[in-house]
C-alpha cells in the first residue's frame, strides 16, 4: 500500500479527532464539536505548516 | 451496640469502593488490551464502537504501509520511545510481533508514516482506556 502525504495526512487527523472527541469532551454534542475542531485544526496546520516550510526554502 | 452499627455503615461504602475500583481497573486493562473494550465494559457501546474501528484501522493501516513494529532490544533511545508507544496498542501489539507483522526496518516514506501511525494508535489507545477509567471511578460525568 502507498499512500500521498496528504491522504496520510486526512486519515490521521480523522482517525485521531474521532479519539480526541470522545476522550476530551463529555456531552455527544461537543464531543462532535471538539472532534470536528481537532480535524479542522489538524489539516490546517499542516497545510499552513507546509507553506511556511516552502517559503523557508524559497 | 452504636458503635457495631457505626462500623457495618463504615464498611459499606468501603466495600463498594473496593468493587468500584476493581471493576476501575478491570476496565482500564480492558480498554488497553483491546480498544474500546473498556467503553464495551461501562455499556458506551457506540463511543466503544468508534474508538475501535479508529484506532484498528490505523494500526492496520501502519501495517499496511509497512510500518516498523518496535522491539525494545536495539538499544537506541528512539526505538525505546517507539517501543513504549506501540505497547500501547495491548494485544494488537502481541499479535503483530507473534506473526511478525510490519517490517523490521524503516525503508520509505511510506514506512515511515506507517511506523508513526502505529506508535500514535498505541498512545491514542492509552488515553481511551483512561477515558474508559474516569467514567468507572465517576471522574468524568458521562
Amino acid at each position: 500500500m502507498t499512500i500521498s502525504h496528504f491522504n496520510a495526512v486526512l486519515l490521521f487527523a480523522l482517525l485521531t479527532s474521532v479519539v480526541f472527541g470522545i476522550t476530551q469532551r463529555a456531552e455527544p454534542k461537543m464531543m462532535v464539536r471538539f472532534g470536528a475542531f481537532c480535524f479542522v485544526l489538524f489539516v490546517l496546520g499542516t497545510i499552513a505548516a507546509s507553506w511556511l516550510m516552502w517559503l523557508i526554502k524559497h | 451496640m452504636m458503635a457495631t452499627e457505626m462500623a457495618n455503615t463504615a464498611q459499606v461504602p468501603a466495600q463498594r469502593v473496593g468493587q468500584s475500583s476493581s471493576k476501575a481497573l478491570l476496565v482500564l486493562i480492558a480498554g488497553w488490551l483491546v480498544p474500546g473494550a473498556g467503553h464495551f465494559l461501562l455499556g458506551k457501546w457506540i463511543r466503544g464502537l468508534l474508538l475501535f474501528a479508529s484506532l484498528v484501522l490505523m494500526f492496520s493501516i501502519g501495517l499496511a504501509l509497512k510500518g516498523e513494529i518496535s522491539s525494545p532490544s536495539t538499544g537506541q533511545l528512539l526505538d525505546i520511545l517507539n517501543f513504549a508507544g506501540d505497547l500501547g496498542n495491548g494485544l494488537m501489539y502481541l499479535v503483530a510481533r507473534v506473526f511478525s507483522l510490519g517490517a523490521s526496518s524503516v525503508l520509505t516514506v511510506s514506512a515511515d508514516y506507517g511506523t508513526k501511525f502505529i506508535v500514535v494508535a498505541g498512545l491514542l489507545n492509552v488515553i481511551a482506556a483512561v477515558d474508559a477509567h474516569s467514567l468507572a471511578t465517576g471522574r468524568k460525568a458521562s
